[in-house]
């Protein structure tokens, strides 16, 4: 017995709303990071179940894009993260202003 | 011929032009020469047709209109010019006069770096001096007026550098506006009653039916007041004497033979206007009288060679203004000629002693110049003897014109006459002043400087000026002189009276020539008054001074006019102006504008903590943005 649609749209929106939390009021850039690659996953766990409930291939298409793109953005935002704390000697978002004022 | 009338004004607009645009490519000596000729073409062709004129039939004027200069719906403003008696005589005198002052410039701004600058605002001023004798109707009359008043400030004001002098153009230019906002509200009405400001339309109006007296008198009043500001009355004098700190040939082309002269030829031009309306008649021989007094009085004792001649030139107008107050229009033209003879005369002729003392005008400083400068002082001599009315010299018939004019015209006039015969005598007295304190006596400056004859180009003119005023007063002897008065037939078909002042002149041969007789007789008691105060006994008229105290403070002070408007009326406007700028300008404009600009500086302060560079506060509000479109689109 398949897992109803609703079901996975609930989990969906639910690690969504994680992920969007994550990043609006967590400090840590890491953190900040991994609420990000959440939210992405959150969009493709609906992508994934709506492919399957319109026995279309063109969710699971865009999946493997977004998988990809996740891998690349980890990449890049590892390493701007590593330079980051080369040179602040911190990872909190907050006291990175060097921008401000 | 006939079609030509416009190249009388091209001429000067030309040397204008020519001196104006390219005179950086002109030598000094070319400048001159253009502008000279440029006027002196303008007097050739005047005098053409004046010629041609006066071998018409009586009454015929030459009329050329130009173009529509203003054409407005129903209104139109057509450029025209008329070249009637009254024409005639002022376009001879401009461009006469002005021919001979233009060519004793050349002599006397040599070496000045503005040369061409000068020559050419003395061309245009000629060019609108003749705009405004020629013109028939009062708009072009008045773009003239207000040309002749331009170039006067910017000749007054030619050596800017010194700050008196820029200031005192800007006196002559601001007192004159006053007079002119009168004649701005005379055109205004006179358009409004006529549909026109054609001079002839004008005059053919007033006699018409349903035009009030009162109507006239506001009119004419309005115009005089124009007229007293161009022409220096009180209460407007004040600007001429301070006008004297401009070359002494624009002294005394513009504010001694010409343009202070334009009061007059408005009145004359709008006889008919100013004959209707009495009351309008007796304010302007009063004041006029009452001027030529005043001015008289302080002329004594000023010290300044120049400062003299501008208070007799107040004082000279003063009498033409009495003159058309009686009624007695061709008399104040012909003072008018006559004067522009020998006040430009003797203007030149202090010029020339100015020049060659170095640039010293003080009176006090003077004396003996008579062996040094032997042309000038005889030209000097002339011009003295004819402005005080020696018998034989122009000034005599004119000034007697005017005064029999007043004692015989009208009955209430008789006092016109009195104070006239009395300025008369302190005219003599303070011109042979200035006379023997320049001419004769010790000589007062130091031999260091010692004065020099003028440069014939100089002298010339001089020369030829005294001749015009020693005989030009031949063209008025009045008939019980066995004259023809050929000046007041010439100008009768344009000045002719209507209805009042035409009560003739009653007949009285005898009476004429005893009041004749005893004006001369009150001028030689001036005459030698001066020469003893001055000549006889050099410490006396100090002595004389201290005893009159008072009286000679008031007259050397000019009766402290120019400090009562200072404390009348430029104070009061400097406070107004103080308090308009602290209260209103600073307060109102430049609050509203602060205001403004503080209103946007606290919005914008309050809304830039908005943009706080925090990524997170961004995405919140991205978030938010985005619920807030899903709830509405749910909602929908």
């Amino acid at each position: 017995m398949p897992v109803p649609l609703e079901h996975i749209v609930a989990l969906a929106g639910l690690l969504f709303t994680i992920g969007a939390l994550g990043v609006l009021f967590r400090r840590n850039a890491i953190i900040v990071f991994m609420s990000v690659e959440i939210m992405l996953n959150a969009v493709n766990l609906v992508f994934i179940a709506f492919s399957s409930y319109h026995n279309s291939v063109d969710g699971q298409v865009f999946v493997f894009f977004i998988m990809t793109l996740a891998a690349a953005e980890a990449a890049v935002g590892l390493a701007i993260i590593i330079a980051l704390y080369r040179n602040l000697q911190t990872t909190d978002i907050s006291s990175i202003n060097l921008m401000r004022n | 011929m006939h079609q030509s009338l416009h190249l009388i004004t091209l001429f000067p607009l030309l040397g204008f032009l020519i001196n104006g645009l390219l005179g950086r490519w002109l030598s000094e000596r070319m400048s001159g020469l253009v502008a000279s000729l440029a006027v002196a073409s303008s007097f050739v062709l005047s005098a053409q047709y004046f010629l041609a004129l006066l071998s018409l039939p009586e009454g015929f004027q030459f009329t050329q209109a130009l173009f529509a200069w203003i054409p407005v719906g129903e209104l139109s403003i057509e450029v025209g010019y008329r070249y009637d008696p009254l024409s005639a005589v002022m376009t001879l005198i401009v461009s006469g006069v002005g021919m001979l002052i233009h060519v004793y410039s050349i002599g006397y701004m040599r070496g000045d770096p503005g040369v061409r600058r000068y020559f050419a605002f003395l061309n245009l001023f000629t060019f609108m001096m003749l705009n405004l004798v020629l013109a028939d109707s009062l708009v072009l009359l008045f773009l003239g007026w207000e040309g002749v008043g331009l170039c006067s400030y910017l000749l007054i004001g030619f050596w800017f550098e010194e700050e008196a002098k820029a200031r005192a153009g800007m006196k002559a230019f601001i007192v004159n506006r006053i007079g002119d906002a009168g004649f701005i509200a005379a055109m205004i009405l006179l358009f409004h009653q006529f549909g026109s400001l054609k001079i002839d339309a004008i005059a053919a109006g007033a006699t018409s039916a349903g035009i009030t007296g009162q109507f006239l008198t506001v009119v004419t009043l309005l115009l005089f007041l124009g007229a007293v500001g161009k022409s220096a009355q009180i209460p407007l004098h004040i600007w001429l004497p301070d006008a004297m700190a401009g070359p002494t040939p624009v002294s005394a082309l513009i504010h001694a033979a010409t343009m202070v002269t334009a009061g007059i030829y408005l009145v004359a031009r709008n006889q008919v206007l100013f004959s209707l309306a009495p009351l309008t008649m007796t304010v302007m021989a009063t004041i006029g009288i009452l001027t030529a007094l005043f001015a008289a009085i302080i002329a004594i004792t000023q010290h300044d060679i120049k400062k003299v001649l501008a208070y007799s030139t107040i004082s000279q107008l003063g009498y033409m203004f009495a003159a058309a107050g009686v009624g007695a229009y061709s008399a104040a033209i012909f003072h008018l000629v006559t004067h522009a003879f020998f006040k430009g005369l003797l203007f030149l002729g202090a010029g020339s002693v100015i020049h060659g003392m170095g640039g010293e005008q003080d009176l006090r400083k003077m004396g003996g110049l008579r062996q040094h400068l032997p042309t000038t002082h005889w030209t000097m001599l002339v011009g003295v003897l004819a402005i005080v009315g020696l018998p034989g010299l122009s000034g005599f018939f004119s000034k007697d014109e005017i005064l029999w004019a007043a004692f015989s015209r009208h009955e209430g006039f008789s006092w016109i006459w009195l104070v006239g015969v009395i300025t008369a005598g302190f005219t003599a007295f303070y011109m042979f002043r200035l006379y023997f304190q320049a001419f004769h006596g010790k000589a007062r400056w130091t031999a260091a400087r010692k004065p020099h004859e003028s440069p014939s180009v100089m002298t010339i003119p001089l020369v030829l000026l005294a001749f015009a005023a020693m005989f030009g007063g031949y063209m008025g002897v009045p008939k019980v002189l066995g004259g023809a008065n050929r000046l007041h037939q010439f100008l009768e078909p344009v000045l002719a009276v209507p209805s009042r002042a035409g009560v003739a002149l009653h007949a009285a041969p005898n009476l004429e020539i005893l009041l004749m007789g005893l004006s001369t007789a009150i001028v030689l008691a001036g005459v030698f008054y001066a020469y003893r105060l001055y000549l006889q006994q050099p410490g006396l008229a100090a002595d004389v001074a201290q005893r009159l105290g008072f009286v000679y403070r008031l007259s050397f002070n000019k009766f402290f006019v120019d400090e009562a408007y200072r404390l009348l009326v430029v104070q009061p406007f400097q406070g107004l102006a103080a308090a308009t700028w602290k209260w209103v300008d600073v307060g109102v404009v430049d609050g509203i504008v602060n205001g403004v600009g503080q209103a946007l500086t606290l919005v914008g302060g309050t809304i830039r903590r908005v943009q706080s560079g925090l990524i997170q506060h961004y995405a919140s509000i991205i978030l938010l943005g985005v619920i807030f479109i899903l709830v509405y689109l749910y909602l929908e």
